[in-house]
């Protein structure tokens, strides 16, 4: 029996350790412990998630492989092409070493991805941190940032998006959830699998170090309450090595000649290998002795449970081996032979021809699963009710309120962080970072794919189930904004500690929302990730689903931004027939925090309103009726006006009828709102497909030039405006 | 003519490249893996943007070593067409075959935006379609593209009118507040002292195409095919 230190160690409870023995009819030696921990963690064996995950449908016809049934589905887009694209969460790492965190984070979605024979088109990243004005935030920003500039600007794959949001909640527990789509030729698609009987296990890329040990079942699957140094369980990447690892595997992969390709991520050569001759029905004899070292005399524990990036396991058969060993001599990237398949359904780990640990693949591969009951928070009741007669309208009137929105970390312009990616290689790059979605065309075709992240932690903390829903509405709402119909959803759930039975309920909550607008939008989610535990001091983050949304438009020459273009386009709101919004629209909203400093209200949304304007929207961008559009969300109808003006040098006439509070009308955050600019002499035509699709919109004013007014209201010179949101993120000090 | 485009481990650009020429200039061209040294039947070689050896030691420094440089080196020496672009610059510099070096960015970061790029000297075979004075934009993408070289090496480029572009404002103005890296004389491309090896740090194969927002890098890329039609004519 091992003692709890060393079961805490790995992350398993006592009563988990005894279902291992009753499984096996014996005690596992210390190797064998190891194997569960990693396999038996949350990151990898979704203890406490598998169970809600179960409610995401994967119901659409442009599904070539379930997302079960490998690393993430795979989406028919035409013409003998597909995509597949997961987003994954670096969280724990990032918060103790920010630089190397957040950049194997980027290696690790990437690995994923070409593991399917797929190449690495784009990535996006969605980051959470505590006030940027505290300086260790400032430093994990600042480190998080520079990590995914230097891995991802070295591997040759272009960083298109993502999002970026400050709140105290996850202070100490920053959110590093990175996203990788990748395109193949239908017939050049790999599984991660062994196959049969009789193949070989071939080991590419980086010698196995001591680095990340535990990284599965220590960092990923438990909070921060006490102070050891976890700095050793943190990756270190090599993002040369990933390049040219990426390229070796996708000729390895189009040669049609290997069985199976798996990356080495989470608990690294154990979880490789295993879940493979699980997906193989196989079982696996693998030569610890035969994996190459960074470091002398490691033991075959860390050998399997190390987490050194940049490898890959791939399965040939043995007369092909040859012919695949060409393939990684060309690229100078180490291949070498550590393991067979065989027929016994075992993992077999052998060391210098003495067998060190034997174990049953289908009791390593199906840990326990954990239904919790769930309590609904206290707090909601009593945020719900909130009395919003309590909250004034701002003395210092709207100007100078919008300006201070402006400035706010979370509305300010990301555009000192988006410099730092290379957002273009690849020369595919349409619409770029900055934008509702960003664009990229697929050469060779007349297509083109957008893709969005979205989450808002604010809203699932005041309304789980509907923030679920808001989220994935909004993602889809960015990708429409471009003229793109959203055709699958990625997703990672990051949560605090999900024993708890009121996190437990954010978390089923919020999968319950995001599954029914996956429904209603046809919008399958094809894979995902999921990070608990992100609690400092026993205090959990914002419920924080991250939706990444991706969508695909037939004619990519046919597409929207938001920046306005031309002085005398008429600007519409679409989604409303008046400036009149309820004052429960400011729930949650930028506003209520940055003037008032409260989060409270409870959001709301009409997903049947929602599916209209996003509807109505690529149909007017595909008639080509449309000079911009932007998504109206965070900040409200104001700020959206504002960044329209900005991103196009142009100013903004108009006015807001008919309205009680003012401050309700421009910070206000009622979702399915878009602002459009379009000729007036589409006028016409716009209002036919409005109607058509029974979807109510009102005119706000022109795009003019010089100056942001809205009469009576507002009127701030541009040049003001703009530097004042251009400047609140500098300097980037990294 | 006939275009080869090498390609170093961790070399990004060369695919963008290929793509220029064969879909916009529509002119023959191949790849060159670094340990191909024989370049006969190429007539203008370019060196892609990139991480080659994930310019680990130093940008360029490891590439260099490379079988193929060799041959480029001859290649440039019999008065063929080198193009360096970004990690191309970086890597020719290291060889010898440009003066000077590219240093650290001096704001420290890596840039990937949108500059401006007033060309100074059309009477170049990688400038000849376009006009002395005349500004194109093209985007940067580097950490290490800030341009040095010492006091002498630097008169002596300048005397030599080898600097073919230079960081400026749209409407041509040089001034440190358009400089994006640091470089002395707000130099972003050079060619050496005969004119057939340019380097320049900017990436004009990114702007080869109205749907991603400009095509003034074409000027450049037609410049080379005419110089090399008028060469075999």
């Amino acid at each position: 029996m091992f003692d709890k230190q060393v079961l805490d160690e790995l992350a398993l409870s006592e009563p988990e350790y005894g279902m291992i023995v009753d499984r096996l009819g014996r005690e596992p030696n210390h190797l064998e412990l190891g194997l569960f921990g990693s396999l038996w963690s949350e990151h990898c064996g979704y203890k406490h998630s598998k169970p809600l995950l179960k409610m995401f449908t994967s119901d659409s016809p442009r599904l070539l492989v379930n997302p079960g049934d490998e690393n993430a589905g795979v989406v028919d887009i035409g013409e003998g092409l597909a995509i597949v694209f997961k987003v994954e969460s670096h969280n724990h790492p990032s918060a103790i070493e920010p630089y190397e965190g957040a950049a194997t984070g980027v290696g690790g979605i990437v690995r994923d991805i070409f593991a399917m024979g797929a190449r690495p088109i784009a990535l996006l990243n969605s980051l959470r941190f505590g006030s940027v004005n505290k300086p260790h935030n400032r430093y994990l920003f600042d480190g998080v940032v520079s990590g995914i500039s230097g891995y991802g600007n070295c591997i040759g794959v272009p960083n298109v998006g993502g999002e970026i949001v400050f709140a105290e909640s996850y202070s100490g527990n920053p959110l590093v959830n990175a996203m990788c789509i990748g395109i193949l030729r239908q017939e050049d698609m790999t599984r991660a699998t062994t196959g049969g009987e009789g193949n070989l296990l071939v080991l590419v890329g980086s010698g196995t170090g001591r680095d990340g040990i535990h990284g599965a079942s220590g960092l990923a699957s438990r909070t921060f309450d006490d102070d050891r140094e976890l700095r050793p369980t943190v990756q270190v990447g090599n993002p040369f090595l990933e390049k040219v690892l990426i390229e070796a595997c996708l000729e390895a992969a189009s040669s049609g000649k290997l069985v199976g390709l798996q990356d080495l991520g989470a608990a690294g050569l154990t979880s490789a290998a295993v879940e493979c001759a699980a997906n193989g029905n196989a079982g696996i004899q693998l030569y610890i002795d035969k994996v190459p070292r960074r470091d002398a005399g490691m033991e075959p524990y860390e050998v399997m449970l190390s987490e050194t990036q940049e490898r890959m396991l791939l399965t040939v058969t043995p007369e092909n081996l040859d012919f695949i060993r060409g393939i990684f001599d060309k690229w100078d990237v180490a291949c070498n032979v550590i393991g067979r398949t065989t027929n016994t359904l075992r993992t077999e780990i052998f060391e210098e021809g003495i067998l060190k640990g034997d174990l049953p693949v289908d009791v390593l591969t199906d840990p326990p699963l954990y239904e919790i009951d769930g309590i609904r928070p206290g707090y909601m009741d009593e945020l719900h009710s909130f009395d919003w007669d309590s909250i004034d309208i701002p003395a210092e009137g709207p100007s100078e309120t919008l300006l201070k929105i402006l400035a706010s970390p979370n509305i300010s312009s990301k555009h000192p962080v988006f410099r730092q990616y290379d957002h273009q290689v690849q020369t595919n790059t349409v619409i770029s970072p900055g934008n509702d979605a960003s664009l990229i065309r697929i050469k060779g075709t007349t297509k083109g794919l957008a893709a969005s992240t979205d989450g808002n932690g604010r809203l699932c903390y005041l309304n789980p189930y509907v923030g679920g829903i808001i989220a994935v509405a909004e993602a889809c709402r960015n990708v429409s904004c471009t003229g793109a119909d959203p055709i699958a959803l990625t997703n990672c759930l990051n949560f605090g500690n999900p024993e708890k039975p009121e996190i437990y309920y954010q978390l089923q909550n919020c999968v319950q929302g995001m599954a029914h607008a996956s429904e209603v939008f046809g919008s399958p989610v094809i894979s995902g990730n999921v990070s608990l535990y992100n609690e400092t001091r026993d205090q959990a983050i914002y419920p924080t689903p991250v939706i990444g949304a991706v969508g695909l438009t037939e004619n990519v020459d046919k597409n929207c931004d938001i920046a306005f273009k031309n002085e005398g386009d008429v600007v519409f709101l679409l989604g409303a027939d008046s400036f009149q919004e309820p004052i429960s629209s400011l729930s949650g909203s930028e506003y209520l925090e940055v003037i008032h400093g409260k989060v409270a209200g409870n959001p709301s949304i009409d997903l049947e309103l929602e599916l209209k304007v996003q509807k109505s929207c690529r149909s007017l961008i595909g008639a080509g009726l449309l000079s911009s559009a932007h998504d109206c969300s965070d900040g409200g109808l104001v700020v959206a006006l504002a960044e329209s003006c900005i991103s196009g040098g142009l100013g903004f006439m108009g006015s807001l009828p008919n309205i009680e509070r003012w401050d309700v009308a421009l910070f206000g955050e009622r979702q399915s709102r878009i602002v459009l600019s379009l000729n007036p002499e589409n006028l016409e035509e716009f209002n036919l497909i409005c109607s058509v699709n029974e979807v109510p919109s009102i005119q706000i004013g022109t795009v003019h030039a010089g100056s942001f007014k809205i009469e009576g209201l507002v009127d701030i010179n541009m040049r003001k405006i703009s530097d004042t949101w251009k400047n609140a993120l500098e300097p980037s000090t990294v | 003519m006939k275009f080869g485009v090498v390609v170093f481990p961790g070399t990004w650009s060369d695919k963008d490249c290929f793509y220029v020429i064969d879909q916009v200039l529509h002119q023959p061209v191949e790849y060159i893996w670094h340990k191909d040294t024989n370049l006969t039947g190429f007539d203008c070689i370019i060196l892609p943007g990139g991480f080659s050896y994930g310019d680990y030691l130093r940008c360029g420094a490891i590439a260099k070593f490379s079988p193929v440089m060799k041959s480029v080196e001859a290649f440039a020496n019999a008065g063929g067409l080198v193009y360096g672009i970004c990690n191309g610059f970086q890597i020719l510099c290291e060889s010898g075959l440009l003066p000077g070096v590219l240093i650290r960015n001096d704001h420290l970061q890596f840039r990937c935006e949108w500059t401006n790029l007033r060309i100074e000297n059309s009477d170049s075979p990688f400038t000849s379609k376009a006009e002395t004075g005349q500004v194109i934009s093209v985007p940067i993408s580097h950490g290490e593209g800030n341009y040095f070289a010492d006091g002498a090496t630097l008169d002596e480029i300048e005397k030599n009118d080898q600097v073919i572009f230079r960081y400026s404002s749209p409407e041509g103005c040089i001034d440190m507040d358009n400089n994006p890296n640091g470089s002395l004389n707000n130099i972003a491309g050079i060619t050496n002292r005969e004119g057939n090896v340019l380097g320049m740090m900017p990436h004009p194969e990114r702007c080869c195409d109205p749907l991603l927002g400009s095509t003034d890098g074409e000027v450049i890329f037609r410049s080379i095919s005419d110089t090399l039609s008028m060469r075999s004519s």
